[in-house]
């Protein structure tokens, strides 16, 4: 090497180094959330996550290896090793190469299949802490949270007590989004005249952000919201001051928080009407109606056990 | 509805550009029209365009028009990416950036519309069209003047999609437009039935493409090739093209579909009404992920052909290669529930998609070793060609890692519609489409133009993609860990996400480079083309037919029909050569070849005039599309001259001065 080259690559490794480096530093002192979990599920599915990854490793470091050596030693330039131009098909070499990604996909499909099922969004979380019902409404473009047992409801804000298993009901009352929250487990798509549930549960304070994951419009990048998870007490306290706020979730409160908004602000409701969220499902079930916007009729038609599956 | 019987449908002044950035979308391209019609009356080449390209029926004139056409979309919707960086660089906290949301969300789905359908498949039809006919030893496809019809219906939905910038707008939901989103109570402009229509027009060209290739690679082997002596790059193709005869009719139903939602108010995948959105996200998948194989079976195609030549060596596991191409062609329509694991379809219908999806790794993983092994003992010449393989196994690989962990349901709903999506999808297209396809336009030029590519920039171009694309892509996998879902046109500064955008911003800027410098590689090569002019017609040291004709090819292809009995032809008549056994002496026969023909042109532009009526609702406008495809259609069916015969020595002289007189090219 001339001296001009090796200046020239020392200069290059450097700026790598340093770029690597300041990436590194910058990662590290970054919140990565669905690598850092604060939620029983998000850390099941991190695992899972870290487990493929690694599994994969077995093929990737031999496939990198055979790369760069192949290169290196068979190019014509300066070849070293042998030339057999006729060598074209092996069936021992041919049969690993069918077999070795074949038993590697068969241990991970048997994951797969495991995981599907015990982290199935629909299946309720195991836990001594009798679980939470919160009904989840995309909106154009905000997040309506019902709490039906406390009679309260929220939007762009969801307060969640920590290891309180969380079921969330979810439907949207516009065009598809999907309802995410990705420091305490993965997401579901929340569809109009659809019910879809997923169960989280946070296991440490803090607040964590969610956002919708599917494009839905205008406002779609503003359709952000907290989930704010803290102790039983301090969630119970929550409830107590929200209880009180004069505002009331009637069908034309309703009706007016449903106007297309961006960027919605943190507002609280007393008191939602009943059976207010399955009501916006069965909206989209009938088939004489299109929803076009006509808030005007009651909400009592419940939805059938099938449609709840 | 009620538009349909005005005059001009929908259409009116206000559909012009109204904000100083559509403006300029619009100026460019009526500028870069313009710029092209005033160039061709000043060098007096409109006669020559018309009789020489656009009306020609000679599948390697219209590859070079397909390839040509996907490089101009390529820049377009390039600037679309760059416009997208660099508003998602500048769009954090109480800065908006330069770009409204509903623009922004124009931009991405016009790039994801036009890389794929415009760019990706583009030139993919255009190598076809170019190293198909010639590596199975024929002179043409099977039926040529399908071919120059598909071409057509490609360019009529280009046409389509750019005149979006120019009148009214484009679709703002997305490349695959979900309804209810794009169902006309939410998105009542043009802009969805722009996207549909394009879709419409050019879908229906590769339904007629992928019958063509088929069948010439069915029916029209040269003596001696059977299907397990055909190059690998043919049999990617055919698998391919499978999929494209059996995909692409789904597409056009269900674009239909959701036209009739919009327009006729029925209610296939209506929010209400009866309507069912999933079901159009199936069938839409149901489409787009043979789509993606579509794509990438060819581009497998053009590395088997380019590491077996660059390595001097046979094609290691060949069988292997093909079980692999029709496994993949299987697989490719029992995974399409993976796009949407996150619906909530319940863990048995996940598990299963989930496994059906990662045993597609299998024999795609099993390709990737053979290609290794074909470089194993051989003598490899890294030339441009075989950078773009080895930046396509590497980045390939990783790719294919990241679809593995999105494989898995429950990982899935971490990552799903996350920027580690949209990392992952391009990191699969870009290094293995476009790095395939620029390999393959490196590789096959001088065989077409009868000069080699400038080398030293074409390697400039390669690592600026390269590093360009891991600075634009790893960040984006890492934001999608931290929670940036895919589309946002702004973001709380909080999140933390900007410095990584920015990175991606640079990256994207430096992809930019790599595509100017090729660009500029071939504008290079042109000037210098004396200096790299190839003579032998086999710069490379071929293996398969194509390389056994003089560089240009000429428009017969072979002088005299090849008769072949092993898998690597060429390769093994220079051997032979070598050996000095005897040549049999030349016998030319007089041969058939298509005459050009006009009514392809007629066609698209009747189909355009289908498209344009249906996306402004102007009723007439329709009916004459109609009227005019299908009577242009009549009349060339009742043409019976349509074939020029050429002598068996008006044959030999041309075939003499081609391979004695090696012509400049056709620049």
């Amino acid at each position: 090497m001339s001296k001009n080259k090796k200046i020239k690559s020392g200069v290059i490794v450097a700026c790598i180094i340093i770029f690597v480096s300041v990436a590194v530093w910058y990662l590290i002192h970054t919140n990565i959330p669905v690598l850092e979990p604060k939620g029983t599920i998000g850390l099941k599915e991190r695992n899972l996550l870290l487990f493929a990854l690694a599994l994969s490793a077995v093929v990737v470091i031999p496939v990198f290896f055979m790369l760069f050596s192949f290169v290196w030693r068979y190019r014509e330039s300066k070849p070293k090793g042998k030339y057999s131009p006729e060598f074209d098909h092996s069936r021992p070499i041919e049969a690993l190469w069918w077999l070795i990604p074949s038993i590697l996909i068969a241990i991970l499909s048997v994951v797969t299949w495991n995981s599907s099922h015990t982290l199935d969004p629909y299946q309720p979380i195991a836990s001594k802490t009798p679980q939470m019902t919160i009904q989840v409404v995309a909106m154009d473009w905000k997040w309506l949270f019902i709490y039906p047992k406390q009679q309260i409801a929220s939007v762009n804000y969801v307060f969640m007590p920590i290891n309180t298993p969380v079921d969330f009901e979810i439907t949207s009352d516009s065009v598809m989004n999907s309802f995410w929250i990705p420091q305490l487990g993965g997401q579901i798509y929340a569809m109009p005249g659809m019910f879809s549930q997923l169960h989280l549960m946070a296991t440490s304070q803090g607040n964590f952000s969610g956002s919708s994951a599917n494009i839905s419009g205008r406002g779609f990048a503003g359709m952000t919201f907290v989930a704010h998870a803290a102790s039983e007490q301090s969630f119970l306290n929550w409830v107590k001051n929200v209880v009180k706020t004069p505002d009331h979730l009637t069908l034309s409160a309703y009706a007016r928080l449903n106007r297309p908004s961006e960027n919605n602000p943190v507002a609280y409701y007393s008191k939602p009407a009943n059976n207010l969220f399955v009501g916006i499902i069965s909206r989209y079930m009938s088939l004489n109606s299109t929803a076009s916007g006509n808030n005007s009729h009651s909400y009592n038609s419940a939805p059938t056990t099938e449609m709840m599956q | 509805m009620i538009e349909f019987a005005n005059l001009l449908g929908k259409l009116s002044f206000n559909q012009l550009p109204q904000d100083p950035v559509t403006a300029g979308g619009a100026a460019t391209v009526v500028g870069g029209v313009l710029a092209v019609a005033v160039a061709l009356t000043y060098f007096r080449r409109w006669k020559w365009l018309w009789k020489e390209w656009l009306t020609s029926l000679d599948p390697k004139r219209i590859g070079v028009m397909y390839i040509v056409v996907a490089v101009v979309m390529l820049v377009r919707a390039g600037v679309d990416a760059l416009m997208m960086r660099a508003q998602q660089a500048t769009s954090v906290g109480s800065s908006h950036g330069f770009l409204s949301s509903n623009h922004f969300q124009q931009i991405f789905s016009a790039h994801g519309t036009i890389m794929i359908f415009f760019v990706a498949m583009g030139l993919m039809f255009g190598l076809i069209n170019l190293v198909m006919p010639m590596q199975i030893g024929s002179r043409d496809v099977a039926f040529p003047f399908l071919n120059s019809i598909a071409f057509w219906l490609f360019f009529s939905g280009v046409v389509l999609v750019n005149l979006s910038l120019v009148i009214g707008s484009f679709s703002a939901a997305g490349w695959l437009a979900y309804p209810p989103l794009s169902e006309l109570r939410y998105s009542p402009g043009v802009g969805v039935d722009y996207w549909i229509w394009s879709l419409e027009v050019a879908g229906i060209g590769s339904l007629l493409s992928g019958i063509n290739f088929l069948t010439t690679i069915i029916t029209m082997r040269c003596k001696g090739m059977s299907l397990m002596k055909m190059p690998m790059f043919v049999w990617s193709v055919m698998g391919a093209m499978t999929l494209v005869v059996f995909a692409f009719p789904i597409l056009t139903v269900t674009l239909t579909l959701l036209y009739l939602d919009r327009t006729f108010g029925m209610h296939f995948f209506t929010a209400g009404g009866g309507g069912n959105m999933m079901m159009y996200v199936n069938l839409i998948w149901a489409w787009g992920h043979p789509e993606v194989y579509i794509l990438i079976l060819p581009a497998f195609g053009v590395f088997s052909e380019v590491v077996a030549t660059l390595s001097r060596k046979r094609l290691f596991g060949y069988t292997s290669m093909v079980w692999a191409i029709w496994a993949i062609v299987l697989l490719s329509f029992t995974v399409w529930l993976h796009h949407f694991f996150t619906m909530g379809a319940g863990a048995d219908v996940n598990g299963f998609f989930g496994i059906t999806t990662m045993i597609i790794a299998v024999p795609t993983g099993v390709k990737i070793f053979n290609w290794l092994f074909t470089m194993y003992r051989g003598r490899i010449l890294l030339a441009t060609p075989m950078w773009w393989f080895i930046g396509f196994i590497v980045l390939f690989t990783i790719g294919g890692v990241a679809g593995v962990l999105l494989a898995i349901p429950p990982v899935d709903f971490q990552l799903h519609n996350s920027l580690f999506l949209v990392a992952h999808f391009h990191t699969m297209i870009v290094s293995g489409v476009l790095f395939g396809y620029f390999a393959a336009v490196t590789y096959w030029y001088p065989k077409f133009t009868g000069f080699r590519l400038n080398e030293r920039l074409g390697g400039y171009a390669f690592w600026c993609w390269l590093i360009g694309f891991i600075l634009a892509f790893v960040p984006l996998y890492i934001l999608g860990l931290m929670g940036a879902t895919r589309r946002l046109d702004h973001y709380s500064a909080s999140t933390g996400w900007w410095p990584l955008f920015i990175v991606a911003g640079i990256g994207a800027g430096i992809i930019a480079i790599g595509l100017a410098t090729q660009i500029l590689q071939v504008i290079v090569s042109i000037v210098q083309r004396k200096a790299n002019q190839d003579n032998t017609g086999d710069p490379w040291n071929g293996r398969t037919l194509e390389w056994s004709t003089p560089s240009p090819a000429p428009f017969y292809n072979f002088a005299i029909t090849p008769e072949v009995d092993s898998r690597d032809p060429f390769w093994a008549m220079k051997q032979a050569r070598k050996k000095n056994e005897k040549h049999e002496p030349l016998v030319y026969q007089a041969i058939n070849l298509p005459k050009n023909s006009a009514i392809g042109i007629y066609i698209g532009i009747f189909s355009f005039l289908i498209g344009f009526g249906a996306v402004w609702h102007i009723l007439w406008l329709c009916i004459v599309g109609l009227i005019g495809a299908v009577s242009s259609l009549l009349v060339r069916s009742y043409t019976k001259d349509t074939e020029r015969h050429i002598s068996a020595t008006e044959l030999k002289e041309l075939d003499h001065k081609a391979r004695t007189n090696p012509k400049e090219g056709y620049a």
